[in-house]
């Protein structure tokens, strides 16, 4: 039996940058000051959950009951082995994209900066709520405050592309959530009483098979920022945000949270042998690979760098789906350890395209060429980054698609496997000619993109390093050096994994 | 004192009606204040009332010391206490809302009828509330009604006459019906006392007599709560008006004839007779759908933002009366929930807009970009009370979706569920539309009104919508306040008296 400790740091933990965000607002005309709040509170939300992280890993549980909406809603925090994990991930991650955001922010002298991080804080809390939560009730609302709150921060640039695609964005998220999770929500309380999270899941003999299948049909459809087809196209729509957004929301908070919330309604909504039991497992894990593959192929033919990180996004986000339907101990844990490896893989990426946007004002992969000369850190950083989507030892990436080919063979899946083999090499695809673009080619004459800076005369025969600002290039080598930690040192999140795969 | 309250609640605005008359030969300015006292008098009464109510049960009050069934009975029970706290405390902050607002958008002049004719209008409503005899119910309907009919009137908006008078022909004729009903119901059974009906209607519930009343009852309060297909009085009637009006009217008025038909529902007739003897469900499973869809997809097509508000009504009313039509506990309390929610949402917002159209003139939602920066406050509040309506969770509206769609699931109608979540999505449009508008895009309005710089509303009229709006959150937090007294009153409604 797991030790239940009370104490109330969830709460702190959730509600830590949701003070920040008072704040920020408040000093709105100090941008120092308003900086460092964000970091101040990037930094003891880190601590809190550091603070947590301890006893979870000593196999204890800690709970803190909010308030009761109405009786059977309840809102209530409890913080096990997985919700740590994604804490841990996205917190750490924040505090070194507040970094990257203050250069990037600065560098292009954005507009409603402040709006910018109250936001920002707004749906960390949130992202920490979703952790967090004891049921689905807390779940999903702070699934929904992630949505609103991330709105303005889509629409930021404020331009009639920004507008339709941050509707498009809200559309989906909001319109499926409502639509479909929400039913969802209804049903499981109707036949299970209660939307408690729980170990083997409260669902097993509840109700008839066709409710069961439906219910999961409703959950899978209704979790739309896993951005699984054909409920994808928010997330290449939701790119018109400024590159931090898409860097730490589109790649760690936003889209974890989705597929945090599959895990945990096929963990602990579902759990595994119910879903064995109905099958619905593996037809998850088939609609999963055809994402996988889908979206590796339309992110070959991307030529925005953005577009193209975001399609990765998709098909990357799956196999963290594919690994919790195949069911398997092994599987589990490498769809759990891809929350984390991707994350520190796609941030690191999503950094050097912001970076690229700001040293070079260039958004275009084909106007690549060469930019590894100039911008060597970043670039380096980006190989890093992509090698880990590849799966190239010794890099992150290769410890969860190793866990999950495993995981795939366990579950007797051969076709999983091929599909794994498959997609890996269309990732190769896409990211080994960035590479080869960036570091081998002759850059794009001048003139060859018209306006702008092309006549300010690049000097590309002398290397001289024309980087971003520093906060930038300090933020996307260090995500880059986690990820290659990560293949080294897993232990921590590798022990968490594990205790997730075991129950 | 405290065995006087149920008349009293009523007496007090009713007197200070007619205290603002004589108070305006002298002083025109005290009818404001007399007008806010009468109503936060009867706020008063309504919650020492629904204390005393849930403490020791029902409450009767013998006007005159007459003995029922032959004397005129006063009941406050969980349902009329939880109903009377509702609509008085609307009715309190709408007259706070009104000092700054009839002044300018009704005239100086009319100031002191407009306040005298708002008392008489919460008499009336407050009447139908707790009474416990059916004519008089009717009584207070046609004082109720006839008030209505004059606010509407007051406004300076061209056509608000002639809304009024539509209103007054469609609400008349509702009025005759429930006045039919009456008729025959006395003729049967020759006693007006409601609980003396219950008692002996059981036995002629085959009769064609009883059975017409019955259907007349529905179609009278149906046109005086503009249940779909009979709503078409209320778009004009509800946007012509002077939005304090329109506010009371969706609020208050829409709500106590929705509570009129639910008391004759349940304690004159029974629970047994409307769902087993008559096919009142069936029907409502027909209309509600299609009214909670038609008023939904209209309200979209809206660019008037008092039209977009009413048509919105009409929707919220098919969901009340869908949870009537369930016949369990649990969607009858989303249905109570539902009206509670809906009088502070709908009653909020039409404040709202009065605000933005006091300050602005502005009736055209898409020129309301760039709102967000000029009047926050009347902003935040409509974000809000937006937000229930769309029934986002922590507010209100999602308390009672949750009931209703419980209840939905225990009737087995999952059906149903898709209508609600559909209807749902569709509010987020033409809510969200309007936050998108005033939040993130530019003010356009700069040129449309050249020097005039657009500021928040007096604050006499911040703080009603203001406080409404808190009602929205801490009654979505808390929910288990108004949780707990609509269950009980839906649990005394289909469990007898």
């Amino acid at each position: 039996m797991m030790e239940t400790l009370h104490s109330p740091l969830p709460l702190y933990a959730v509600t830590v940058s949701l003070l920040a965000a008072l704040l920020i607002g408040f000093s709105g005309r100090k941008p120092n000051l308003r900086e460092f709040w964000t970091v101040s509170a990037a930094v003891v939300k880190f601590l809190l959950i550091l603070g947590m992280l301890l006893p979870v890993l000593q196999g204890k549980v800690i709970e803190y009951s909010l308030f009761s909406v109405v009786p059977g809603l309840e809102i209530r925090f409890k913080v096990d082995a997985l919700g740590i994990f994604f804490g841990v991930t996205a917190s750490f991650l924040w505090i070194i994209t507040s970094f990257y955001s203050i250069g990037y922010v600065r560098a292009l002298k954005e507009h409603a900066q402040t709006r910018y991080f109250i936001c920002f804080a707004v749906a960390l809390s949130a992202t920490m709520g979703v952790a967090f939560s004891a049921n689905m009730f807390t779940t999903f609302i702070f699934y929904e405050i992630i949505t609103f709150c991330t709105f303005p921060l889509v629409a930021h640039k404020q331009t009639a592309e920004a507008f339709s695609g941050a509707r498009r964005y809200l559309t989906y998220l909001l319109g499926t959530s409502i639509a479909f999770q929400l039913a969802a929500l209804f049903l499981v309380y109707f036949t299970a009483g209660s939307l408690d999270f729980a170990a083997q899941g409260i669902l097993a003999g509840t109700g008839s098979k066709t409710l069961l299948t439906v219910i999961f049909v409703l959950f899978i459809a209704g979790i739309t920022k896993a951005a699984m087809m054909p409920f994808h196209s928010w997330l290449p729509a939701a790119m018109v945000a400024p590159t931090p957004v898409s860097a730490l929301l589109h790649a760690v908070a936003v889209v974890k949270t989705g597929v945090f919330v599959v895990v945990r309604v096929v963990l602990h909504i579902f759990g595994v042998d119910l879903l064995a039991e109905l099958g619905l497992g593996t037809a998850l894990a088939y609609f999963a690979s055809f994402t996988i593959i889908a979206a590796s192929i339309i992110a070959l033919r991307q030529d925005n760098l953005k577009a193209l990180l975001a399609y990765s996004t998709v098909g990357q986000l799956s196999y963290i789906i594919l690994g919790a339907a195949l069911l398997t101990p092994a599987a589990i844990m490498g769809s759990v350890m891809h929350i984390v490896l991707h994350a520190a893989g796609k941030i690191t990426l999503f950094f050097t395209a912001g970076a690229i946007y700001v040293a070079a004002h260039k958004t275009k992969v084909s106007e690549l060429g060469g930019i590894g000369r100039k911008m060597p850190f970043t670039m380096i950083a980006f190989s890093v980054g992509a090698l880990s989507m590849i799966g190239v030892p010794p890099l992150g990436g290769f410890i969860s698609k190793w866990y999950l080919t495993l995981g795939a063979r366990e579950a007797g899946q051969m076709p999983i496997v091929a599909v794994i083999v498959v997609s890996t090499i269309l990732n190769a695809c896409y990211f080994l000619p960035i590479i080869h673009a960036a570091f081998f080619k002759e850059p794009s004459p001048p003139g060859g993109h018209g306006e702008g800076h092309s006549h300010k005369a690049w000097p590309w025969e002398k290397t001289r390093y024309d980087e971003a600002p520093i906060l930038m290039v300090c933020a996307l080598c260090l995500t880059a050096l986690v990820t290659l930690i990560l293949f080294f040192a897993p232990s921590v999140f590798f022990d968490l994994a594990k205790m997730i795969a075991e129950g | 004192m405290s065995e006087h309250l149920p008349i009293l609640v009523v007496l007090i605005p009713l007197f200070c009606a007619l205290l603002i008359f004589l108070a305006g030969v002298f002083q025109k300015r005290a009818a404001w204040a007399i007008a806010s006292l009468a109503t936060f008098l009867a706020f008063a009464a309504s919650v020492k009332l629904l204390a005393l109510a849930t403490a020791g049960g029902r409450i009767s009050y013998r006007l005159g010391g007459w003995e029922p069934p032959w004397g005129i009975e006063y009941v406050v029970d969980y349902l009329s206490g939880y109903v009377l706290t509702i609509i008085s405390f609307i009715a309190f902050m709408i007259a706070v809302f009104s000092r700054d607002y009839v002044k300018k958008q009704v005239g100086l002049d009319r100031e002191v009828n407009f306040y005298a004719i708002y008392l008489l209008l919460i008499t009336g409503l407050l009447g139908m509330i707790v009474t416990g005899d059916i004519f008089n119910l009717y009584v207070f309907l046609e004082i109720a009604s006839l008030a209505g009919y004059a606010l509407v009137a007051v406004g300076k908006k061209k056509g608000a006459i002639v809304a009024s008078y539509n209103y007054l022909i469609l609400g008349t004729i509702g009025a005759v019906f429930v006045l039919l009903g009456i008729g025959h119901l006395y003729m049967v059974t020759g006693t007006l006392n409601m609980a003396d009906l219950r008692g002996l209607l059981p036995g002629l519930y085959h009769s064609k007599v009883v059975l017409t009343a019955f259907a007349f009852f529905v179609i009278g309060f149906g046109l005086k709560f503009a249940l779909f297909p009979l709503h078409t009085w209320l778009l004009s009637a509800h946007s012509l008006a002077p939005s304090a009006v329109s506010s009371i009217l969706a609020a208050a008025v829409l709500k106590v004839n929705v509570y009129a038909l639910i008391r004759v529902m349940f304690t004159v007739y029974t629970p047994e007779f409307i769902y087993n003897v008559v096919p009142l469900a069936e029907i409502f499973f027909i209309i509600a759908p299609v009214a909670i869809l038609a008023g939904s997809i209209m309200a979209i097509a809206q660019t008037n933002i008092k039209r977009m508000l009413a048509y919105s009504s009409i929707g919220q009313i098919g969901y009340i009366t869908l949870g009537l039509a369930l016949a369990n506990e649990t969607a009858l309390t989303g249905s109570l929930i539902h009206i509670l929610n809906h009088a502070l949402m709908k009653g909020g917002l039409f404040l709202i807009a009065g605000c933005i159209i006091y300050q602005t003139d502005i009736y055209d939602i898409s020129r309301l970009k760039g709102m967000g920066r000029k009047m926050p406050v009347t902003m935040a509040a409509f974000t809000i009370c937006g937000l229930s309506m769309i029934g986002v969770p922590l507010t209100v509206g999602f308390i009672s979706k949750w009931y209703l769609a419980l209840g939905v699931l225990e009737a087995g109608r999952w059906y149903f569920i898709p209508l609600i979540l559909v209807s749902s999505l569709l509010t987020a449009v033409y809510f969200w539309r309007v936050i998108e508008w005033a939040y993130f895009h530019k003010a356009a309005s700069e040129e449309a009104l050249p020097g005039r710089k657009i500021a928040e509303a007096p604050v006499l009229m911040l703080i009603p919508i203001g406080i409404i709006a808190l009602f929205c959150l801490i009654f979505g937090t808390a929910a288990f306040i108004p949780e707990e007294f609509a269950r009980r009153a839906a649990e005394f409604l289909l469990g007898g008296i």
